[in-house]
């Protein structure tokens, strides 16, 4: 044998163990949770007699449930519009020749590196209707915007999108400030020898160039809000009646709680698949564009 | 690939502008915004700090915002008191967790960036999917998996620290191919080609040429794995079940839901358990911010 075909055996041999790793700990641990799913086991003793889609049926009819596919298609629509919005606005802001700009870009930046319990402490503190922001309004004369916030299961789920907006939405900052910092300066000279505004550059010019970087964004925050699980259950948990309550939260506790481990499994493989919905596509032109080079 | 986008853009993200577009609002609409969002971002830390150092008597929901009289320790003394064991066995978890992987992807991406043999462009996306997937979905039988396991090899897999480091090992290899790959991509194939003409191999080259100029590439990993690992919860909470094995988020947690632990002592605990990461941001922001834009894909 060769070097060189030698060396072809051994790249594909120092491959394998992470190839067979991801194989059995992602790929075959889907498979077996979707035949969980399956089954009757929802008691402690494992029944893996089959029960059609059963599971799938009793989820869907549950209250909990439906509660759960609402509060995850409000917070994640608020949530991605909120972040887009401010992290746009930050990141025009901050590249206007700023002073001082690392230290707001860092002030903005920092939530991102605290873990979602941490901040779901802070949050349920200072959005505790006896305390907190609730204080700060009425001492700042606005008494009258106070609000039960995650006691009041009207505006309970928009309570944890503000402490998700508070995380992340400096991420979607830094994402946008670097799409910015991409687009040359002669660009902008040009529209404006052609008369453009500085609303006609950003609506026509700026904006549309930055679509890879609002894709990006979308699904990175995306799949994040779709399987949205620590924030909740260490800010609010379920909330009144349901309404903080998200999928993540409903399965770790009839999975590991209630020891409905056939019911859990349904709602997680639920959860793949919403997320699928969003990364497959992504992954496949991605991929697909990258070899068309 | 919008990634890749986003990629190029990266060294100008922290790179100062030379001109800019002019805005008609005037420099103080700007600097009033930009302070009041940061005041919004600092709000809840000011809380968590003034709030942990005000002494037991001084603390009351009405004088949230107040400037603590006299500062005391007390409130952080009794939180360490309680997390200090957490704390430890989140190094203990974080360490081997963030090195093997690291390795791993080192490892994995120079072979998927130097060594394509046919097939390696369909497998790469099928690895990626694992970075995105909810972990809700692999729970049930990674569970099943770490108590057969460990009881078939005689060690503690489930409801341990070794375990769980196992599971973060596992599940953070697609992250870390993914930032070594596109790192050992843009290196010059021409350097590969001249390590083949002076004899050396897969191993050689590796060692010789691949790794010596890894360093910004580890960099970043680490510190991705890093923060990951330490803010996870998740994979915590179900897997180590036994309070002296619980790394810090899930003792936090625990004592956060706690009725009778004084909501000063928990943002002390709060504090505690968010200041090795953000230590890391404070000193290797750069870095930081590099590794959460390469690994955007993840979240």
């Amino acid at each position: 044998m060769t070097r060189i075909s030698f060396d072809r055996v051994l790249a594909v041999a120092v491959l394998i163990p992470s190839l067979v790793a991801v194989g059995i700990f992602v790929y075959g641990f889907i498979g077996w949770t979707a035949y969980v799913s399956l089954s009757n086991w929802n008691s402690f003793l494992p029944d893996l007699s089959f029960a059609g889609l059963q599971n799938y049926v009793n989820l869907f009819q549950t209250f909990r449930f439906q509660a759960d596919l609402r509060n995850t298609l409000i917070f994640t629509v608020v949530f991605l519009v909120a972040c887009l919005a401010i992290g746009f606005l930050l990141a025009v802001l901050l590249d206007q020749r700023i002073r001082g700009e690392s230290v707001f870009r860092n002030i903005f930046l920092f939530p991102m590196a605290i873990s979602f319990i941490v901040t779901g402490v802070a949050w349920q503190w200072l959005l505790n209707p006896s305390t907190g922001v609730n204080l700060l309004l009425e001492r700042a004369g606005l008494g009258a915007l106070r609000s039960g916030w995650f006691t009041d299961p009207k505006i309970a789920i928009y309570s944890v999108v503000l402490a998700a907006t508070w995380q992340l939405s400096g991420f979607t900052m830094a994402m946008y400030l670097a799409g910015l910092r991409g687009i040359p300066e002669e660009l902008h000279e040009a529209a404006r020898v052609d008369g453009a505004s500085e609303w006609q550059l950003y609506r026509h010019v700026i904006i549309p160039l930055l679509y890879p970087v609002t894709l990006s964004a979308v699904i990175v925050l995306g799949h994040i809000s779709l399987k949205i699980f620590d924030l909740v259950f260490a800010m609010t948990g379920s909330g009144p009646a349901f309404s903080t309550d998200v999928p993540g939260v409903f399965m770790f506790e009839t999975t590991f709680r209630g020891n409905r481990f056939a019911e859990g499994a349904g709602i997680a493989t639920i959860m793949l698949l919403l997320v699928a919905g969003l990364i497959v596509p992504y992954l496949w032109y991605g991929t697909r564009a990258e070899a068309g080079r | 690939m919008a990634l890749e986008a986003l990629e190029a853009a990266l060294p100008r993200a922290t790179a100062a502008r030379a001109p800019a577009p002019r805005m008609r609002w005037g420099r103080p609409v700007i600097y009033a915004l930009l302070t009041l969002f940061a005041l919004f971002y600092l709000m809840p830390v000011y809380v968590l700090v003034i709030n942990g150092l005000k002494s037991f008597q001084e603390v009351s929901l009405s004088r949230m915002w107040e400037w603590p009289t006299s500062f005391s320790l007390a409130s952080f003394a009794k939180a360490s008191g309680k997390l200090a064991p957490n704390f430890l066995n989140s190094v203990k978890l974080v360490i081997p967790a963030t090195l093997v992987t690291a390795m791993l992807g080192s490892i994995n991406g120079y072979i998927l960036a130097k060594w394509k043999f046919r097939g390696a462009d369909v497998l790469f996306p099928f690895l990626l999917f694992g970075m995105f997937i909810p972990y809700q979905s692999i729970l049930i039988p990674l569970v099943q998996f770490l108590q057969r396991a460990g009881d078939a090899l005689g060690l503690a897999l489930y409801g341990s620290i070794p375990g769980l480091a196992l599971v973060h090992i596992v599940y953070g290899i697609p992250i870390t191919t993914l930032i070594f790959r596109n790192y050992y991509a843009a290196v010059p194939t021409d350097l590969v080609e001249a390590g083949r003409i002076d004899g050396a191999g897969l191993v050689g080259i590796y060692r010789h040429i691949v790794l010596p100029i890894s360093l910004p590439a580890f960099v970043v990993v680490l510190i991705w794995q890093f923060t990951a690992v330490w803010n996870e919860f998740l994979f915590a909470v179900t897997i180590t079940n036994n309070p002296a094995q619980q790394p810090i988020t899930v003792a936090l947690q625990n004592l956060a839901g706690s009725q009778i632990v004084e909501w000063n002592v928990q943002m002390a605990g709060a504090l505690l358990a968010a200041l090795p990461t953000l230590l890391v941001y404070i000193f290797l922001g750069r870095y930081f911010l590099r590794g959460l834009l390469a690994g955007a894909l993840k979240g």
